[in-house]
């Protein structure tokens, strides 16, 4: 049994280097055969590439939610479904105060529950000298927890005060971006800023984390909530974010939602009429809105992949005519049929692997071009790298037998004859 | 000596079905023992039946019918893959045109018969260059066929032809691509090669090469027409 094995080993190792060697002496040729699978799962592999980068972004908490964080809302973030499914998730009523305030009381499995409440439209943002941010500043009132929530640091001044929080000082917290804009070369605590004609006293700024998904998410002013319900009043949609312990953070969730759901008379057996977002929740319906893109580029690399089979194909039928006289010495010699069949698939699988290989690489080349973009870290999808070798080794095979069989079946004396 | 039967041919027949009711009777009985270190040379005008003979006697072809037995054992009913053994362990071929893989160098050209073998790497190597030395190649292991002289190339299949120590020596017209001194040389070798104990079968359709031989065998529309000793064989030692 073992000496049968070895036997095999032994004709497979040698009818790889004589298909290696057969490549190589046909360079040319094998190099515009290889191109067309290459195409085939550089598209593949690139955009799974791309995809992963996206994810792990989402994962890697450089997004606006914190580690164990998740965040309750009306609407979820990116929509799917039908038509009359986002008109339904538009026509949700709002979470009130007192609803999130009720959360927050009974919420026993949360370390904290921040509040708060945006500005349905960006602000333009005033300094003293009259210097003025683009209107694309997000204002939202907060609560001290939503500090935590967030994952925000204070690297110049301070939090709100408790009085702060209290009385409604109008205090305000800058994010990075407006910093930037405002004060890029003076410190701006003690500052005073100017929002919808409110002014504002600079106590503090939070620290940059570098922006993902294109920047944005530091251009923001916070103020107190209260603050923020001076001026605007209470009548508003309200958020929460709420932050639990690393293995607590199912049963939060399962917690606040029976909470939100008692509080806002959701019968039961009917869905949710509010959003909880989580990084999982968010890969998960990032990979839903992404799914027919995906499916999309895998029908194209598919068809792309066929096309390249086919290549093969006719490039190995083209190289076992000409190879006729090579065949019929090998039999003459000793070869047997299974002996030339090998060697012809052996090629067929080569190809196409190394034509597989490059697209590989040129796949995570390309879809890591977006982590520089992004300025996030690389990701190599192992999974479609491994799909997608093995799919170059099906299409070798497929495309590879007849040839083959049809080098195997040569008559060896008209073969020898063959000029 | 041994004097054993290697070929014994026995009312072997070829028919060739050309289609429809037409048929071409390539081989109509021919019996013929061959025995080892024998040198026959087949003869014999085209059409004659003598490249059919050869085939079947290389086993790579099967006759019709008739009985083939090679070292006794009956290959005239065996399948493509035990022929292709029979023909990797027990025939070496020189051919004409000599038929080298073009883009491989000489050792891998004598190797090939050892890889279907089954023959390690390392062995395979040692045997290949050691059969090269044999026909006088040692320092040319790594030149391609189109770097080589037709002498050299015949030389190269000469040594893949024996590297597997073959019970016959299966040459179809070994000279009938080289010029007449190089054609000697390569008669030289073979009368060698016949000395040290291989048996020769040698398939010509010229006087002067089949000469060499110790017996002659005429083919005649597919049979055996005189199969006879030659008393006064020449000899070349010298060119």
């Amino acid at each position: 049994m073992t000496g049968a094995l070895e036997t095999f080993l032994h004709e497979v190792r040698e009818s790889l280097s004589m298909a290696l060697i057969s490549l190589r002496t046909n360079k040319l040729r094998s190099i515009l055969t290889l191109l067309g699978i290459a195409v085939g799962v550089f598209s593949i592999i690139g955009v799974m590439t791309a995809m992963g980068v996206l994810i792990s972004s989402i994962q890697n908490g450089m997004t606006f939610l914190g580690a164990n964080t998740f965040q309750v809302q009306r609407t979820s973030p990116m929509m799917t479904g039908d038509i009359n499914e986002r008109l339904k998730m538009m026509n949700r009523r709002r979470i009130t105060y007192e609803q999130a305030v009720q959360v927050k009381e009974f919420a026993s499995l949360a370390k904290a529950v921040g509040i708060f409440c945006y500005l349905e439209s960006p602000k333009v943002v005033i300094a003293e000298g009259g210097k003025k941010t683009n209107p694309s500043i997000s204002v939202s009132g907060r609560e001290i927890e939503s500090f935590l929530a967030n994952n925000w640091t204070i690297d110049n001044g301070r939090l709100f005060s408790q009085s702060e929080l209290n009385s409604g000082n109008h205090v305000a917290i800058l994010g990075a971006d407006v910093v930037t804009k405002l004060y890029p070369k003076t410190d701006p605590i003690g500052q005073t800023i100017k929002v919808d004609g409110h002014k504002y006293q600079v106590i503090g700024t939070v620290q940059s984390r570098g922006s993902v998904l294109g920047g944005g998410d530091e251009s923001f002013v916070l103020i107190p909530l209260s603050t923020f319900f001076g001026i605007y009043g209470k009548n508003q949609e309200f958020s929460f974010k709420v932050q639990a312990d690393a293995l607590a953070i199912d049963d939060c969730m399962e917690q606040v939602r029976g909470i939100l759901r008692a509080v806002r008379h959701v019968p039961p057996g009917e869905e949710d009429d509010f959003a909880i977002i989580s990084n999982d929740s968010l890969i998960t319906q990032f990979s839903e809105f992404t799914k027919y893109l995906r499916l999309g580029i895998i029908i194209v690399s598919s068809i792309a992949l066929l096309a390249a089979g086919v290549g093969i194909m006719n490039i190995m039928l083209v190289s076992v005519t000409e190879r006729t006289r090579e065949i019929g010495i090998r039999k003459a010699v000793g070869a047997r049929k299974n002996h030339i069949m090998t060697q012809f698939i052996l090629e067929a699988i080569l190809i196409s692997q190394l034509g597989g290989i490059i697209g590989i690489i040129l796949g995570i080349l390309g879809g890591n071009l977006l982590a520089v973009v992004m300025n996030t870290t690389a990701v190599i999808p192992m999974d479609w790298v491994l799909i997608g070798f093995l799919t170059c080794s099906v299409v070798g095979v497929v495309f590879g037998v007849y040839p083959a069989w049809k080098a195997a079946n040569l008559d060896p004396i008209e073969s020898l004859r063959y000029e | 000596m041994d004097n054993s039967v290697v070929i014994n041919l026995k009312e072997i027949k070829k028919i060739y079905d050309m289609g429809g009711a037409e048929e071409v009777q390539a081989l109509r009985g021919v019996s013929v023992e061959i025995h080892k270190n024998e040198y026959v040379a087949i003869m014999g005008p085209s059409g004659s039946g003598k490249s059919t003979l050869m085939n079947i006697i290389g086993c790579l072809d099967t006759p019709s019918s008739g009985l083939y037995e090679f070292n006794g054992v009956n290959v005239s009913e065996m399948n493509d893959n035990q022929l292709a053994k029979v023909r990797n362990k027990e025939i070496g071929f020189v051919f004409q045109t000599f038929n080298l893989l073009a883009r491989s160098d000489a050792l891998h050209n004598v190797e090939l018969p050892l890889i279907y073998a089954g023959v390690t790497s390392g062995e395979r190597k040692r045997l290949a260059r050691e059969a090269l030395n044999h026909v006088g190649l040692g320092d040319r292991v790594h030149h391609k066929p189109n770097e080589l002289s037709g002498g050299q190339r015949q030389r190269v299949a000469v040594a893949r032809a024996l590297v597997n120590r073959p019970s016959i020596l299966l040459a179809d017209e070994p000279t009938g691509n080289l010029d007449s001194k190089t054609g000697d040389e390569i008669m030289i070798l073979f009368e060698e090669l016949h000395h040290q104990g291989n048996t020769i079968i040698l398939v010509t359709h010229e006087e002067y090469i089949a000469e060499h031989a110790h017996r002659i065998i005429r083919v005649r529309d597919g049979m055996v027409e005189t199969d006879e000793r030659v008393d006064k064989r020449k000899t070349v030692t010298t060119v």
